[in-house]
């Protein structure tokens, strides 16, 4: 649900980063958070535990410039990726504009990336979404690793509409703002679409 | 997009910040201010300067969010006010309908009994306010008269110059 308050010319919009347990969401939100101009960012807010798993959410609001004269906001949030916090990543996924699906590209991590991401559609259709109506945008996180699955191979699995896919090193950084930037335009084109 | 997509037009904004303003004075209160469920920050009033306002509609959103899923557990519908009590400053936090939330932070000069009777007050005014603004905004998407919207013409371009 995206806000637009004519008032004070601003549209906010809300991004989640969803995804299997230490694939790199909070990873990706850190390295945007590292490399934008302080004065287009707040503070990056982590609710993790002492193991730095996160606990609730993170979240970091962005924002990035003017549209015909509306200051632009995206409000950037992670999901926890560990299994037993589904409660909590249901309540994240609230008034969702936009999500990006982070996926672990090691072999033995294929089954939680399905997993997770059939999580994902539940959720969404119990928020009343429906997955394949929302922006969305496929990451393929630590390529940098030797034991990686072909591409060929995860976008059978995880991408069979074959919607926008990114290739990833989230620490450090490559593939990060592609995603987002595929992502936020997604969203903007769906509120042109809207208003 | 979903149909509760929130668009507020300025008189709105000005009747709810109007409201925002009232209850700051008479709860004498350090800071009130208005956010949705989703966390975005919808109004403020008060000491704001020093506050980072966007962080913490955020985590009111998600304290609120957690404390429904709790409720629902519990089979209640919702627990509608929140109260964190500290050594210097207090946060009293309410829903508004079903949609928006309230919080209003004080400390000694203010006391709980007259932030919860003045909140109660101004849920009144802000309940018929954002009922308003969901059927104006309803009205205007079934009419089509949307069409002075600026999004209408968002170009790639204007996407692309964001992320420079």
């Amino acid at each position: 649900m995206s806000f637009i308050n004519y008032s004070s010319r601003e549209i906010n919009c809300k991004i989640v980063y969803y995804g299997p347990g230490l694939c790199g969401k909070t990873t990706n939100l850190q390295y945007i958070f590292r490399r934008t101009n302080p004065e287009q960012k707040g503070k990056l807010i982590s609710l993790a535990t002492e193991t730095e798993r996160t606990l609730f959410f993170d979240f970091l609001p962005l924002a990035l410039g003017d549209i015909k004269g509306f200051r632009v906001r995206f409000h950037l949030y992670t999901v926890p990726g560990q299994v037993f916090y589904a409660a909590s990543r249901k309540l994240i996924l609230k008034g969702v504009d936009g999500v990006v699906f982070v996926a672990d590209s090691q072999v033995e991590r294929m089954e939680a990336n399905m997993e997770s991401l059939d999580d994902l559609a539940i959720n969404l259709a119990e928020q009343g979404y429906e997955l394949t109506k929302l922006p969305f945008t496929i990451q393929y996180n630590k390529r940098d690793l030797p034991n990686v699955a072909p591409l060929e191979n995860m976008n059978t699995l995880l991408n069979p509409r074959n919607i926008p896919s990114f290739e990833a090193v989230a620490v450090l950084g490559s593939g990060v703002f592609e995603t987002l930037k595929n992502v936020a335009k997604q969203v903007l084109i769906e509120l042109k679409k809207h208003y | 997009m979903s149909a509760s997509d929130l668009v507020m037009y300025e008189e709105e904004f000005n009747k709810i910040d109007d409201e925002l303003q009232k209850l700051y004075m008479q709860t004498n209160a350090k800071v009130v201010f208005l956010v949705d469920k989703n966390g975005q920050l919808i109004a403020s009033a008060g000491e704001t300067h020093d506050l980072d306002t966007t962080s913490l509609a955020s985590l009111t959103a998600g304290n609120i969010a957690a404390t429904g899923g709790i409720a629902r557990l519990l089979g209640e519908r919702e627990f509608t006010i929140l109260f964190h009590e500290g050594e210097k400053d207090n946060i009293h936090i309410s829903l508004i309908g079903a949609r928006v939330i309230l919080v209003v932070i004080f400390d000694k000069r203010s006391s709980l009994g007259l932030v919860r009777l003045r909140v109660k007050k101004a849920t009144e005014s802000l309940v018929k306010m954002f009922d308003e603004i969901t059927s104006k905004s309803e009205r205007e998407k079934s009419e089509g008269k949307l069409d002075e919207s600026p999004f209408a013409e968002i170009s790639d371009e204007d996407i692309d110059n964001l992320f420079r």
